[in-house]
């Protein structure tokens, strides 16, 4: 035992520290040279134009996760050769810094960075509320924000709404796995995907020619019979994006299409954990299967029916993608999300586009705080 | 801030075809007679660039490279143009003599979603060498940050201005430095029509707009479908063709000077002649059975497929489509034949130019302002000054950086230099055209704040179409109201 502990005593700190400043300089002359490497795209380029990418992926990835280890190794055996209490005391702050850069730099820095430049991007002479006074007299950041109520009261609701129904009648079905999948799946499409298949939902042909759209398609043979039967006078294909305000709930529903698998999945998940012998003392007493659903399971899976409302609502908030790829904004279906791209890379107007993101930051704070206390309630986080 | 317009009208007698004489052409050929013509090296010559004596070609950095001094250096280069696209493809085969006469590798890259990655990768500090651009305002932003390499010091302006059609020339300065060297013209005063359908009704090309009108009337009361195609939708762009219109239509109802004020802003945007303009354009979209598909239709197709029913089986459902001469590649069965080989050229289109499908220059309205031309150009500019990029740019304004494209089809040089048996059809006539216009009007919205320019203008256009041609005042105000103050 003697023998072990004196093998194993650490060594004198003249030798630690020499040991920390040769880890240290290994670690950032590798780095040094792989960045180089990464910098000079023509290191790869004798092996072909997709070896050479594949090289520098390799490289990269390398770098990545290699060099995030490497560092950490490098700062913990500095801190190991620092004298006495000063290693544990510091170790944790040493783990911890990075994350803490890294959100400073690359979230709190540039937020606090909009929010000043929106106050500030404003004429000479100008008062510092000018973004603020242009945005709320513009009718067409109105109707952006208006927009934006919309899909705040529609999309999560109705998301929620069926993923819970869902979640709750296939409860109990044999083969509820396969069932589920086919409502989860469209949650692994990107939101621009999801809008470039919609666009062909809703594509609209002049009446006569045939309709490549799926809806129109159906609602042109259906009114078709309709006609023939002489309940209807006439069928005409329908501008599913073009028709205000119906457009926008068009839009809605391919959002509602992505979410309604995230609801289902989590409340499907929070229902299998509703103890049985509630509902089953429920049906004891007399409840029908509906009562038992709507004041036993339903309050028991509160917290996530919460959750997944306030994450569905924040992503709503900041809707961006659809709107611009099916519409572009165009009749009267912009968002404030859209807005910002707009001042921002076409008309290269800073404190407009810095005053639209403060005004989602706004927007979204509210609903984040609520969802951060609910999952708190729930024991998850902090 | 903003610089007055004073190019957008200029008389354009001097434009392309006028100071193409055969001699000053033939002269500027021999003396880049070094650079091979894309025809030349197919048959496998080797470029020469050896120590033989070479005239000089006028610029001063073009002569070294072309003496093999920055042989295996590389620039970057970037376009709109998209990738697969036959313009990405003509370009890069207009490239290729460059590269082997001079040992300079160019890496051009086609860029989807162009301005923002273009505006992205300028702000991060990435710029590529050259880059082109469509929009003066563009440039100047880029100007403005001092983004861009001024040309002035080093360039040999007198031969430049003296190549170039001066309203180019003029367009690529910014505040008295020289900052874009044009390159590529589009003219939009075209409006295209099936050629046997017109000559099995006994249909005539309109010369005026009152022929124009009787004939879509007639169209209408002969039951052959709708007299016109008409289509916006263009992803980030909608809107865009309907400016044309608006800018077409007010060079031929109001004075150049007014033209000029208008994109200048010394008039309202909803000044009366304006309007006036808004008028004689919804008599064409908006009037009762004249677009095919009606209002809904000219929102909701891609400006790709504005033409399709002109090819439908069975003979033409509409018949008339004012667009630039690059539309040709989308006709019928067009598309699918270039998206399978975009090499093809136009005399291997299922739908030939022609004799298939030609074009008539968009009526005169009122005899006092002649016969303008609307047209628009691309131009290059530099981020970084390097020596084989200055090389490059100034090759770029040779009449050989055009003969590549030209051969290909669809290319309008901005030089005055290019020969003009260069040409095929449509540019051949389109020169001529440009050449007997009264005055040519740049594409106004390029021209106006990017607010308006390419935000409200064009989104006030799919609002007004969308009300079917109803609220015009409210509309033309709102716009207006959106142009950006000081």
């Amino acid at each position: 035992m003697v023998e072990a502990i004196e093998s194993v005593r650490p060594p004198s700190p003249g030798l630690k520290i020499l040991r920390a400043l040769l880890v240290v300089g290994a670690v950032i002359a590798t780095l040094w040279l792989g960045l180089g490497v990464l910098r000079d795209p023509d290191v790869f380029s004798g092996l072909g134009p997709t070896t050479s990418k594949l090289g520098q992926a390799l490289v990269a990835l390398t770098l990545g996760v290699g060099g995030i280890w490497a560092l950490f190794y490098a700062g913990n055996v500095i801190v190991e050769s620092l004298p006495g209490r000063a290693t544990p005391f510091l170790r944790p702050y040493l783990f911890v810094l990075p994350a803490v850069v890294v959100v400073g730099v690359y979230l709190v820095y540039p937020t606090v960075g909009t929010v000043v430049e929106s106050f500030t991007a404003v004429p000479e002479g100008a008062d510092p509320l000018t973004n603020y006074r242009a945005a709320f007299s513009n009718a067409d950041v109105l109707q952006a924000i208006r927009n934006n109520l919309v899909w705040l009261l529609v999309a999560p609701a109705v998301s929620v709404g069926i993923g819970l129904a869902f979640a709750a009648l296939v409860d109990r079905v044999r083969r509820e796995a396969v069932a589920k999948a086919f409502v989860f799946l469209p949650l692994a499409v990107s939101f621009v995907g999801a809008s470039v298949i919609w666009r062909f939902m809703y594509a609209w042909k002049p009446g006569g020619q045939p309709q490549i759209g799926v809806l129109n398609a159906i609602w042109v043979s259906i009114g078709g019979v309709l006609v023939d039967l002489g309940i209807l006078a006439e069928v005409e294909p329908v501008a599913w994006l073009q028709v205000i305000p119906w457009n926008t709930l068009s839009l809605i529903a391919i959002m509602v299409w992505l979410q309604v698998g995230l609801a289902m999945v989590i409340l499907s998940a929070a229902i299998k954990g509703v103890p049985p012998e509630l509902t089953e003392a429920a049906r004891i007493d007399g409840a029908s299967e509906l009562q038992s659903f709507f004041w036993i399971t339903v309050p028991s899976i509160r917290g996530s029916i919460l959750t997944v409302y306030t994450t569905i609502a924040i992503a709503v908030l900041k809707i961006f993608d659809i709107i611009f790829v099916t519409t572009g904004g165009n009749f009267d279906t912009s968002v404030v999300a859209v807005r910002m791209y707009q001042e921002m890379f076409r008309f290269r107007n800073f404190g407009q586009a810095t005053t639209m993101a403060v005004i989602l930051l706004i927007a979204v704070l509210p609903i984040m705080l609520i969802n951060i206390r609910n999952l708190r309630r729930q024991g998850i986080g902090a | 801030m903003r610089k007055r317009w004073t190019i957008a009208m200029i008389a354009a007698l001097a434009l392309i075809v006028a100071s193409c004489g055969g001699d000053t052409a033939s002269t500027t050929t021999e003396a880049t007679g070094t650079t091979e013509a894309p025809g030349t090296t197919a048959e496998g010559e080797t470029p020469t660039t050896t120590g033989e004596e070479m005239e000089s070609t006028g610029y001063e950095h073009l002569d070294q490279a072309l003496a093999g001094d920055f042989s295996g250096s590389t620039v970057q280069v970037w376009a709109q143009w998209l990738p697969e696209s036959s313009e990405a493809s003509n370009f890069t085969y207009t490239l290729e003599p460059f590269q082997e006469a001079t040992g300079i590798t160019v890496n051009f890259q086609p860029t989807p979603d162009y301005e923002t990655a273009l505006q992205v990768a300028v702000d991060g500090g990435n710029a590529p060498d050259i880059a082109q651009i469509a929009q003066p305002g563009k440039m100047h932003q880029y100007a403005d940050a001092g983004a861009l390499v001024s040309l002035s010091d080093w360039i040999n302006t007198d031969k430049l201005a003296a190549d170039m059609v001066p309203a180019f020339y003029e367009l690529g300065t910014y505040n008295d430095t020289l900052y874009g060297v044009y390159y590529k013209a589009d003219v939009k005063s075209i409006v295209w029509y099936p050629v046997q359908g017109f000559a099995d009704n006994g249909y005539e090309v309109p010369t005026t707009w009152e022929e124009l009108i009787a004939l879509s009337d007639q169209i209408v009361a002969d039951g052959n479908g709708n007299p016109w195609c008409i289509s916006i939708e263009s992803q980030e762009a909608d809107g865009w063709v309907a400016t044309d219109w608006m800018e077409d239509i007010l060079l031929r109802t109001a004075s150049p000077d007014i033209y000029n004020q208008w994109i200048s802003h010394e008039i309202p945007f909803n000044h009366p002649e304006v309007l006036e303009a808004a008028d004689y354009m919804s008599q064409i979209w908006f009037s009762p059975d004249y677009a095919y598909g009606g209002n809904t239709y000219i929102n909701a197709t891609w400006i790709g497929e504005t033409q399709d029913p002109m090819f439908a089986e069975g003979g033409p459902q509409c018949w008339m489509q004012k667009q630039a001469a690059w539309i040709g590649g989308f006709w019928g069965a067009n598309r699918d034949a270039l998206a399978d080989d975009p090499n093809l050229p136009a005399t291997e289109w299922p739908n030939k130019p022609e004799t298939d499908v030609d074009f008539f220059y968009f009526p005169q309205i009122e005899e006092e302002f002649g016969t303008p031309v609307l047209g628009a150009a691309d131009m290059f500019v530099m981020y970084n000054d390097r020596p084989e990029v200055r090389a490059l740019l100034e090759w770029l304004a040779t009449p050989e950086a055009a003969e590549g494209w030209i051969e290909r089809g669809g290319f309008l040089s901005t030089l005055t230099t290019v020969p003009e048996d260069w040409y095929v059809y449509p540019n051949n006539q389109l020169s001529v055209m440009v050449a007997e216009a009264t005055t040519l009007g740049f594409d106004a919205s390029d021209l106006m704040p990017a607010e308006v320019g390419v935000g409200s203008f064009w989104s006030g256009m799919v609002d007004w179409v969308a009300a079917n041609g109803e609220g015009t005042e409210e509309i033309f105000q709102s716009i207006e109201d959106s142009w950006p103050a000081g």
